[in-house]
């Protein structure tokens, strides 16, 4: 890489020298070098993956990884940039409409390590169900970029496409396994109600753009302001836009693609749907809500309010009488949302209401990793004839396996929110806004919930401990699980033990909105 | 208006009354009496058909549709580039090139794991 | 009359009845057809309104492409059990009172719309392009919206792998 971070700001400098056309620039270029390097990746992953024999599969992963990892590389090299220069960021490029700025270098870097680790745990799954194709790999790559794109578009149509790049890779994995029904229905059953959702969204951003007659967010943002409170096109704009956004992150009442998608879908998928286009969607709904419908405040926070109780109350009831993992997963990651909107509840313009922001940030960063973990677990359990997703699946799994079955444990604790893991502090910065901006009643609410998630949590680990085990096969492994299972675990422990430098990281990157 | 798509609006026209006029000048020239036996069989290049022609199409072709209409929205990219050409210069190539190469990766992969192939 | 205004009011007529016959025949088949017709009156209204890329995406696209798809599709399942049956299913409530709210909302807009209140704010006229309307489309692709046209072709890879993912049947 010959331009380093100190390039960018060159080519910032002096525009004019370096201009290949009015409308893109070599800074542009440079911006988007992470994207362009995992679409390269995922092309030639793509065509590779042709000439290679059954055995030599695994070079799809290592080609996928490496691709990972120099993305990760040059988003952390921009984060280098931004810190040594300040005024570097934010750099709007391709006209404004693609905005690099600490909020999508922030989520960016999640969605890239929560990609890589899904495909760490993909490669002994894959093997097992004989499906061990490059093109799941390409996939994933290229869902990757969309979620990219989406964690830094400023304009409708950017967040539309990159939308539909994540989404159309999402229903493609989720029915990878041709030969399982169950993987094929889901897929149907995701594709269609998530093509409905699109629609709907593509209907509120159709009137945004009738509202203002620009596509840009931020332009938009400042014609909402001039129109009248009482203004029902702006309403409807909004209503549509939450009803798709809500589609997109599982929130009560558009939640029901959750449960199936996620039983039928291949594990590693599971495990993926639950985290990187969670974090992804999150991103344009607070891109749309907070960057662009800011105007209207007051009432998507109150819509959110009722949604966020919904989602919490059947999230987590639903959860306890679940008897598949896999639908298990689906509603605590259902529950996990409804937090989240109650970190959306508590953002407001004042210092108290940058909280809220800086918690759903930080949950963000904290659910992908100790999620994955607990994934990586279930992953563990697909062996040669044995489903494994079954909750009995679990039972005894300390006397067979016990080093599995103690890192569930230290996963399930965190989802939970017990100290001293990660999960508790995402739970206790979403508390903290709730209280500061004085919504006392849902934060009691999420508290007594996360009561009940509590016991549900608990029915996997008395499962493990308490009952006789039912089968001696060991558990699947490898390397990649091994590695997998080490980042999230650590990750989990060193964020709940000592979380100050996340916290930076959280807050400068909720700044953008605020600046 | 009129003038631009005039000569439009009369190719529409005639279209539409050559096989109406065509049809109803048959009616004055062929031969009365009504038609029976093999006379009423769909004309099948002269054999007669095997099948009801309403009945299930394989799903084969199912691929085949999905891939036209990919192919066919490419196209449509490719249109109003086509038109400004010259004004959008060899950034635009450049552009559409790229555009072009990431789905002809797309088609050599198509190709080589049997996407055209009918079994 | 201007000729243009004869000429729409003949369009949306064949568009609505046209698009009436689409939900009404029980033979899909020719509901497919008329849905042609339907698809090719917009076409003519897209012309009206001198959206010329508009409309070769309508003919192309909508006509060509899709219907085609569409025509497939019908051609998988059995036309003739298919006539036997009934055309609405029990979600054709839902679809009229979606419908209903559509068109409440599409009135209200009209009326508002002229509201003096409104009027200050309403977006500004559609700027007059010197150029045609497919080079200004073409201006905007391939320059304002360069990032998500390339984004597309990705999108389409996509679909291309997944079409064939899904529907191939040797695909292992």
């Amino acid at each position: 890489m010959p331009l380093g971070p100190a390039g960018c700001l060159a080519f910032k400098a002096v525009p004019a020298r370096n201009m290949l056309s009015n409308f893109f620039q070599l800074g542009d270029y440079i911006i988007l070098k992470p994207e362009i390097l995992l679409s390269i990746f995922g092309l030639a992953i793509l065509l590779l993956d042709l000439f290679l024999d059954d055995a030599h599969k695994y070079w799809n992963a290592i080609l996928a990884l490496a691709g990972l990892a120099f993305a990760i590389i040059q988003v952390g090299l921009f984060w280098e940039a931004a810190m040594a220069h300040p005024g570097f960021l934010p750099y709007a490029a391709f006209d404004g409409r693609f905005t690099l700025d600490f909020f999508a270098i922030y989520l960016q870097l999640v969605i890239l390590a929560a990609t890589a680790i899904v495909i760490l745990i993909s490669v002994r799954y894959l093997e097992i169900e004989k499906a061990h194709h490059g093109e799941y790999y390409a996939l994933l790559l290229l869902a990757a970029v969309g979620m990219m794109a989406l964690a830094a578009g400023t304009d409708l149509i950017v967040l539309f496409i990159a939308l539909e790049l994540m989404a159309l890779s999402e229903y493609v994995l989720t029915g990878f396994l041709r030969r399982s029904r169950r993987s094929n229905e889901a897929a149907v059953k995701f594709l269609l109600l998530g093509a409905f959702s699109s629609g709907l969204l593509l209907y509120g951003m159709s009137l945004l753009y009738g509202i203002a007659g620009s596509t840009k967010l931020s332009v938009i943002s400042a014609r909402l302001a001039e129109r009248p409170a009482d203004d029902p096109l702006s309403w409807i704009a909004m209503i549509t836009l939450l009803a798709g956004l809500y589609f997109k992150i599982a929130a009560v009442p558009f939640h029901q693609w959750t449960p199936d998608a996620y039983e039928g879908a291949p594990t590693s998928i599971t495990a993926f749907l639950s985290v990187g286009p969670k974090v992804a969607s999150f991103a344009l709904f607070l891109r749309l809500m907070i960057g662009c419908l800011w105007p209207l405040r007051q009432e998507w926070q109150a819509l959110t309010i009722g949604v966020a109780i919904a989602t919490l109350t059947l999230g987590n009831l639903a959860a306890i009488t679940q008897t598949n993992v896999k639908r298990f997963f689906g509603y605590s990651t259902i529950s996990h949302v409804g937090y989240l909107l109650l970190g959306v509840v508590a953002v407001g313009s004042g210092p108290s209401g940058r909280q809220g922001l800086t918690a759903i940030l930080i949950y963000l960063l904290v659910y992908a990793f100790m999620n994955l973990g607990a994934f990586a677990v279930v992953v563990m359990l697909r062996r040669k004839n044995i489903i494994g997703d079954e909750m009995n699946d679990f039972a005894g799994l300390m006397s067979r396996a016990p080093l599995p079955a103690v890192l569930m444990v230290i996963f399930l604790l965190s989802l939970a929110g017990i100290p001293p893991t990660a999960g508790f502090i995402g739970k206790y910065y979403i508390f903290l806004s709730l209280i500061e901006t004085r919504h006392y009643a849902l934060a009691v609410l999420g508290v007594a919930y996360a009561v009940v998630a509590l016991y549900y949590y608990f029915r996997i680990v008395a499962l493990m401990f308490m009952k006789e085990a039912q089968d001696t096969v060991p558990l699947a492994s490898g390397p990649g699980l091994r590695l997998a299972l080490a980042v999230t675990l650590g990750l989990t422990l060193f964020i709940g033990i000592y979380p100050e430098p996340f916290i930076a990281l959280a807050q400068q990157a909720m700044r953008p909105f605020f600046s | 208006m009129l003038q631009t798509y005039g000569p439009l609006l009369i190719f529409a026209a005639i279209a539409a009354i050559f096989p109406l006029a065509t049809l109803w000048a048959a009616k004055f020239l062929r031969p009365r009496f009504t038609p029976t036996g093999d006379k009423t069989i769909p004309y099948e290049c002269g054999i007669a058909p095997e099948s009801d022609a309403r009945g299930r199409y394989t799903v084969r072709y199912y691929v085949v549709a999905l891939l036209f209409v990919i192919f066919d929205v490419e196209t449509i990219f490719l249109f109003p580039w086509a038109v400004q050409f010259r004004a959008l210069g060899l950034f635009g190539l450049v552009e559409m090139l790229v555009f072009l190469g990431i789905l002809a990766i797309g088609y050599v992969w198509l190709w080589k794991r049997g996407a055209f192939e009918w079994v | 009359m201007p000729l243009s205004h004869v000429a729409f009011l003949i369009l949306s007529a064949v568009a609505l009845i046209s698009g009436g016959l689409v939900v009404t025949r029980r033979n899909p088949v020719r509901a497919a057809l008329w849905l042609i017709v339907a698809l090719f009156s917009v076409a003519g209204i897209y012309l009206l309104v001198k959206a010329e890329f508009l409309f070769a995406v309508q003919i192309i696209l909508y006509v060509g492409g899709i219907m085609v798809l569409f025509l497939f599709v019908l051609m998988l399942v059995n036309v003739n059990v298919s006539v036997r049956q009934a055309p609405f299913n029990r979600q054709w409530r839902v679809a009229l009172a979606t419908a209903l709210l559509l068109l409440a909302e599409l009135a209200y807009g009209f009326w508002r719309g002229a509201a003096p209140r409104l009027k200050a704010l309403a977006p500004v006229a559609a700027p007059s392009h010197p150029l045609g309307n497919t080079q200004a489309v073409g201006m905007a692709l391939y320059q304002n919206y360069l990032l998500p046209v390339e984004l597309v072709s990705l999108l389409l890879l996509v679909a291309m792998v997944g079409a064939v993912i899904m529907a191939k049947r040797r695909f292992d």
